[in-house]
């Protein structure tokens, strides 16, 4: 009997640990295999391609979209919702993987992390310094509520955030365009058709 | 004289503005927001437009200048950066004592007597190579948002680009004594020195910063929905990160008063 609970206790470690992941090794993770396809004598087509899959899978897309749109989401209805997570999909993933086609053999090197609560982890890395460019420092808000599943929720690049910067670019539409957000879903619509 | 007493009272004119515009009548002295929720943009017509002048001028005269930059050698091109950085020590170090940061005044001022004499006049980066900190530019906008001024009104200037009304007040004191470099080549007396050459320096410091950033420039643009409101964005962020001195930006700041990651929930 003894020898049983043991055994259930150490099946219940191994099970129960086996899928958690510490997001700087996630981070560490995610950036290795974008290098990799970074690195691949292959089309930019090609490797923006492979760059969205990664995305879909390490990203929080949807959360992503729904903070960019500020508090216009709460003036949304559950349609208008689904209708606009479809069109920042297509614009996040076109937009996320263009950014970083751009870079070839790119070396980046987690150094820190920093847990702000049981939600997130702001991981610390660096864009290591080439002949051409110098060292860059990019920060990863790491949102770990599901700590088997951490996502990617915000790219802080020099102390510059690419959420906070989309969501004033969307704001902006919507204050253009009386808070219309068919103006948004157009300009999505045309910058993910384009 | 005139042309100081008209400069005079714009800078005073600004700073007024500021105060009425940027915090609804309220005193600018708001230490509490983020510097982008305090900045709004009300010119925004006319900013639109200026960003679209200085688009075309962009593509038309100061990309093309830069791309040409681009193609000097390394070692000449590293000369330049190095003599143009030198040379914005001399507003640095008095807004490091504007600021209290005495201890890096000092430094600074240590940095440009050995990189103007032994680094022949700035070219070459002695100070780095003897292990001096690492240099920060400091300003007189910067200093004023130190001080607790609010940024009032986001601003495109022609040819210079994204301002606000305190950095483009605090811009003005370069030209009313605060830059000794100004002083020395347009006031000197100097046969050396001369108002064409401090304009050449400027305009040398606007090539290798376009320079640095034409890729980063043209990525931006490619995957901007509204290009206008990104580089408002960033302006506004960056601005924010150096006047709080934050060297990768500060969580806290960045998602200040902002509880909408909280309320999204993953599904």
């Amino acid at each position: 009997m003894k020898k049983l609970l043991i055994l259930l206790f150490l099946l219940n470690l191994v099970t129960g640990n086996s899928h958690s992941i510490e997001p700087d090794v996630f981070v560490q993770s995610t950036v290795n295999r974008a290098s990799e396809i970074l690195s691949k004598d292959i089309s930019k087509e090609e490797k923006i391609n492979q760059l969205k899959v990664i995305a879909k899978e390490t990203v929080d897309i949807r959360g992503v979209g729904f903070y960019s749109l500020g508090s216009a989401r709460k003036d949304l209805d559950d349609n208008q919702k689904n209708k606009y997570l479809e069109f920042f999909e297509d614009y996040f993933l076109k937009s996320f993987s263009s950014r970083l086609s751009e870079y070839s053999n790119p070396k980046i090197d987690v150094q820190d992390k920093d847990v702000l609560n049981k939600n997130y982890t702001i991981v610390k890395s660096v864009l290591v310094a080439t002949s051409e460019r110098p060292e860059i420092k990019i920060d990863w808000r790491i949102y770990t509520k599901n700590p088997d599943n951490p996502l990617i929720r915000d790219l802080i690049i020099e102390g510059l955030s690419l959420a906070r910067t989309q969501k004033e670019e969307f704001a902006s539409i919507l204050n253009s365009n009386d808070g219309d957000i068919n103006a948004l879903y157009e300009a999505l619509e045309k910058f993910a058709n384009n | 004289m005139l042309k100081k007493l008209t400069i005079l009272l714009f800078s005073i004119f600004l700073i007024t503005f500021n105060a009425n515009a940027g915090s609804d009548g309220e005193l600018a002295l708001e230490k509490n927001k983020s510097e982008v929720q305090n900045t709004r943009d009300c010119f925004e017509k006319l900013n639109r437009a200026t960003f679209a002048f200085n688009q075309g001028l962009d593509k038309a005269l100061i990309k093309p200048i830069a791309e040409g930059y681009r193609k000097l050698p390394d070692n000449v091109q590293k000369g330049t950066s190095n003599a143009v950085r030198n040379l914005s020590t001399l507003i640095t170090i008095p807004n490091n004592v504007l600021q209290g940061d005495v201890k890096t005044a000092i430094i600074n001022t240590a940095r440009l007597a050995v990189n103007t004499t032994v680094g022949l006049l700035g070219t070459i980066d002695v100070a780095n190579k003897m292990g001096f900190p690492k240099y920060e530019k400091e300003d007189y906008g910067q200093t004023l948002g130190k001080w607790g001024f609010g940024p009032g009104c986001y601003l495109v200037l022609p040819v210079l680009g994204p301002s606000t009304i305190r950095d483009t007040t605090g811009s003005f004191a370069n030209i009313m004594g605060g830059d000794p470099w100004y002083n020395a080549s347009v006031h000197g007396n100097n046969e050396f020195l001369s108002e064409g050459l401090y304009i050449t320096s400027k305009g040398i410091s606007g090539i290798e910063f376009r320079a640095n950033n034409i890729e980063s420039f043209e990525n931006l643009e490619e995957n901007s929905i509204d290009f206008y409101a990104s580089v408002r964005s960033l302006y506004l962020q960056d601005r924010e990160n150096k006047i709080k001195n934050n060297q990768r930006g500060n969580i806290d700041v960045i998602y200040e008063d902002d509880e909408d990651w909280e309320e999204i929930e993953n599904k």
